[in-house]
């Protein structure tokens, strides 16, 4: 009999497992030759192998493989040389066949990691990268697609099976740590990262609640309520499903070679070589953060933001071949004033107003201290109008050039010091607030053409003087 | 009148280029299965499609076009072969009504070379029988029934005053395809064989049974019973045409992966062979057993002193696990058979039940009327060895046992060994009356026992016929050869056949009345050379 535990009286651990099913972008399918195309009319992408007619065999497509094998690759797995395929039993009516092909007892590719960057920090500016493991990478079909209709208490179902979405189940358990893993339960279908993320964190709660109230876990299947945002027993009548799994008899193990094991004389239409695919793969997301923090000396969270958002790191590495400014100015604009107003206004790199080269023009600008960095944002608040003028442009219209005249600047500090006496006083007190009053009367006197740090220098001198 | 058999499809091509059109063969051979009709051995005639084959054949022949030694050849297929706009169903009411979109690989190489498709021959209910009893349309009688040489034999015993009630049966589960080719409906026949389903008939039905190694030949469009073991099979009158028929089956298929990618020389000629004195026959030990009727082991002696006296090696070999192969065989079928049986469903083609309360009620309703007891059982076993509890007690231990069988033949051969010879049967054709005393599965047990090995090991087998029993009937025996050898197995086979001079059916009341279509006379044995 196990003692009840007293609520918040250990520390509870979570383990989560996630079963991702992602589509391979492909010509056709897994096993028949029928074409994968997005949005056809339903049914129309049926082949007989796919509508399980009586007689048809399935026939391995070398493009899904390469894909498993390129998907195995970057995620560091180690590629199987040999891998089998076996048959998955159960009655729906998205399965006409009865059965799913997938591989269960040896996948094409096995133990990888994947390196990634988690938010965290005052202002989540800060990222700690984590490392995921990767248990394996299977191949198999995909399912039709069911419709419920209700109304008529039927279900249509579309043998297309083109859906192009990332499908989730995740896997959960709790226990204390030190102690054996807790039984896990299976939340499916989940298909965005925001309801997997609150699935989760709900039922790791459920369990910890269920647990500290003497209660027990289930193994069983959960499913998302996505209004209500907790998850609900998907409770099979007849029990827990055996798949009855069996190799699938009319497809041979799947040989891959390497260059060193590749036979001579090989037809090439016939064999993969994985050495050959790992030349195709181009620079994966970890080798590409690194060599920006080498070559521009950036954070490693900056890195990891440029790679994040679709069309970014693009965008920062052209306006680098344009301007002279440093890198790190430039790391500095992209990710932040850039990027702000991306999301701000939600749009996708794709959309923005602002080219690299108009970028590059500002930050030159800049950078040869034509207008200070004041001057720069504004600047750029009106690239962001979409007018069809270019930084230049922009800046003589506005008179925003810097004053160039120290001269001029220092008998305008002089005169605002001379007008504001009181604020000099206080600035003698030793208020160090009172000077950026000071700069801010100067500068607004200027049109904000001046450059604030050198109002400051001037100032200062004049007080000590 | 002058009867004329056309025995060989190489005579009958030549014939066809000068003397019989293929349309005359054709209305001769349909001719021939209306007359037959009793014996239940076609499902579906298609006498319109034969027909118009028959017209394009001769407009080729005209034209000095002929595609080859089939062109103008009436052939018929086993009902588990999908045929493209027509009728394909199992003898089963799951499929009754089905009209697949595709041909099947073999049956389109058959089309592509000419040949005329006669129709889709009976069966046991998918395939699962060795009587060809157990179909929804009925049993397949063998035509030797009403043969001379088998009424005569009856007369010196009379049994019954009725005599059809004594009717025998084909063997099965190709019974259809061995009856219509042993009534000469037509030339050749599919059949399919995964525990001995073309062997099995061929011998009791005075036939050439041949079972081409695992691989050779495509199973894309076979319906299938067990994928790992079944094989399109092919049933004939002498070798030659078999010979003939698997050079143009022959060859790697894109559509099945299990075909092997070595070319194949084609065709597929057999050398007649001078002499066997370079020949090693191995005898299996363990296949002689106490049920083996005394007229087979008989036969099978005198085959081994034939080969022995014409100067081949004759050595007894050891088939160790041959005790298991029959339990091991049942495992692996059933697993397979419970799995290739999940698709039928009624949902996108074949038969459906008229319930809609749930799709799991639909399901359940349609599968039970759609399925007759045998195949039911079988999925019902097969379920069983795949729960994740018994799959390492059951399926995997009879793999692993399975491993073992192959790995017999393969010592067997290794020891010098070229062929094995062995019986087909336990005995010759027995009377339906008799044969439904047992189930299916007793039975299958029983007659399966000299064949099934073969299909567990994927090797290539033909069962050639050999003599009369005291009875009448046919009695063939078996030979089984190395993998992808299967030329060299025809050529032994061929020698064999030209020793044992088995004689041709005399189906007198069939002919009596046949109008002589050829002005030639041909006599059973001799063949007829231009």
């Amino acid at each position: 009999m196990t003692q009840k535990p007293r609520k918040g009286e250990h520390k509870w651990a979570a383990v989560v497992g996630l079963e991702i099913h992602a589509q391979i972008s492909s010509n056709s399918k897994l096993f028949s030759g029928s074409q994968v195309r997005f949005s056809a009319p339903p049914n129309s992408l049926v082949s007989f192998f796919d509508a399980s007619l009586p007689g048809t065999l399935p026939v391995l497509n070398r493009r899904c493989v390469e894909a498993a094998v390129m998907t195995g690759l970057a995620l560091n797995c180690h590629i199987n040389k040999k891998s089998l395929f076996d048959r998955k039993h159960y009655f729906y009516a998205d399965l006409p066949a009865g059965y799913q092909i997938t591989q269960q007892r040896l996948p094409i590719a096995v133990n990888g990691s994947l390196t990634y960057g988690v938010c965290a920090g005052k202002k989540q500016s800060q990222v700690i990268p984590k490392t995921v493991r990767i248990k394996q990478i299977q191949l198999e079909q995909d399912s039709g697609k069911s419709l419920h209709d209700d109304l008529r208490s039927q279900t249509l179902i579309d043998l297309n099976r083109a859906e192009g979405q990332l499908r989730v189940d995740a896997n959960i358990s709790v226990h204390h740590p030190g102690e054996p893993l807790g039984v896990r339960t299976e939340v499916k279908n989940l298909n965005s990262i925001r309801f997997l993320a609150k699935a989760i964190d709900y039922e790791i709660q459920r369990q910890i609640n269920e647990l500290e109230n003497g209660g027990e876990i289930l193994n069983e299947t959960r499913s998302f309520h996505y209004q209500l945002g907790c998850t609900m027993s998907m409770r099979d009548k007849e029990g827990k499903q055996d798949y009855r799994f069996m190799p699938e008899p009319n497809l041979p193990p799947l040989v891959l070679y390497d260059a060193t094991s590749l036979p001579a004389g090989a037809d090439p239409q016939q064999v993969i070589n994985i050495d050959q695919i790992r030349e195709t793969l181009p620079e994966l997301p970890s080798v590409t953060r690194e060599r920006l923090v080498q070559q521009y000396g950036m954070l490693l969270e900056h890195s990891f933001t440029l790679l994040n958002e679709v069309g970014l790191l693009e965008f920062f590495q052209n306006v680098i071949k344009e301007t002279r400014a440093e890198p790190k100015k430039v790391t500095s604009w992209v990710l932040n004033t850039f990027l702000g107003y991306l999301k701000q206004q939600n749009l996708a790199v794709s959309e923005s107003p602002v080219t690299p080269s108009a970028l590059a023009e500002l930050l030159d600008l800049l950078d040869s201290r034509t207008i200070s960095s004041a001057a720069a944002k504004q600047v750029f608040e009106e690239l962001w109008k979409r007018e069809g003028k270019t930084p230049g442009q922009i800046v003589s219209e506005k008179q925003l050039e810097l004053m160039e005249d120290r001269g001029a600047l220092e008998q305008l500090c002089h005169s605002m010091m001379e007008a504001h006496p009181q604020v000099v006083m206080d600035l003698k007190k030793g208020n160090p607030r009172a000077i950026n009053k000071l700069i801010g009367l100067v500068r607004k006197a200027t049109q904000s053409r001046a450059d604030p740090a050198m109002i400051k220098e001037i100032l200062e001198k004049k007080l000590s003087s | 009148c002058y009867y004329y058999f056309l025995q060989e499809i190489l005579d009958t091509h030549d014939s066809i280029s000068g003397q019989i059109t293929p349309t005359e063969l054709c209305q001769k051979c349909l001719s021939l299965i209306k007359k037959t009709k009793f014996l239940n051995a076609y499902i579906t005639v298609s006498e319109e499609v034969a027909l118009k084959q028959a017209e394009e054949s001769e407009k080729r022949y005209k034209n000095g076009q002929s595609l080859g030694d089939l062109d103008g050849i009436p052939v018929a297929v086993k009902d588990n072969f999908s045929t493209s706009g027509i009728e394909t169903t199992c003898a089963s009411n799951m499929l009754k009504g089905y009209i697949p979109p595709y041909n099947a690989t073999v049956v389109q190489k058959l089309l592509d070379q000419g040949a005329l498709l006669m129709g889709k021959t009976n069966l046991d209910e998918f395939a699962m029988g060795s009587g060809s009893t157990d179909g929804i349309f009925g049993p397949v009688k063998n035509p030797w029934s009403y043969s001379k040489q088998y009424r005569e034999k009856r007369k010196q015993n009379p049994h019954s005053k009725n005599e059809d009630s004594d009717w025998l049966i084909t063997g099965g589960s190709s019974g259809g395809s061995a009856a219509a080719v042993s009534a000469f409906t037509c030339y050749a026949a599919l059949g399919s064989d995964t525990g001995g389903s073309t062997r099995n008939p061929a011998a009791h039905c005075g036939l050439v049974g041949f079972k081409p190694s695992y691989g050779l030949v495509s199973r894309h469009g076979l319906i299938p019973l067990v994928n790992s073991m079944d094989v399109p099979g092919i049933l004939t009158r002498c070798v030659d045409d078999a010979a003939i028929v698997l050079g143009a089956l022959a060859g790697p298929d894109p559509k099945d992966s299990t075909t092997v990618h070595d070319p194949i020389n084609k065709p597929f000629m057999l050398p007649s062979l001078a002499d066997v004195s370079k020949l090693c026959i191995g005898i299996p030990k363990e296949y002689l057993i106490p049920e083996l009727s005394s007229e087979v082991r008989s036969l099978w002696s005198k085959a081994a002193d034939l080969f022995e006296s014409e100067g081949a090696k004759v050595l007894e070999v050891s088939l160790p696990h041959t005790s298991y192969s029959i339990v091991c065989y049942h495992v692996l079928c059933t697993s397979e058979v419970a799995s290739n049986m999940a698709r039928f469903d009624g949902l996108q083609y074949g038969h459906r039940c008229d319930i809609n309360v749930s799709t799991e009620a639909m399901y359940a309703a349609t599968r039970r009327e759609g399925f007759n007891d045998v195949v039911r059982g079988r999925i019902l076993s097969g379920n069983f060895f795949l729960l994740k509890e018994n799959y390492e007690n059951y399926f995997v231990k009879a793999q692993k046992v399975r491993r073992l069988i192959a790995n017999d033949f393969v010592n067997a051969f290794n020891s010098g060994v070229d062929v094995l010879l062995t019986p087909t049967t336990l005995s010759e054709a027995v009377p339906y009356l008799e044969f439904i005393k047992e189930d299916n599965r007793t039975r299958s047990a029983q007659d399966d026992i000299f064949t099934q090995a073969v299909n567990m090991a994927g090797l290539p087998a033909v069962s050639i016929p050999v003599a009369l029993s005291n009875q009448g009937l046919p009695i063939g025996l078996q030979f089984i050869g190395r993998a992808f050898c299967d030329q060299q197995l025809l050529t032994v086979a061929k020698w064999f056949e030209k020793q044992v001079q088995f004689p041709v059916i005399q189906l007198q009341e069939l002919m009596d009345d046949c109008s002589a279509v050829l002005e030639n006379e041909k006599s059973a044995s001799v063949s007829l050379k231009q």
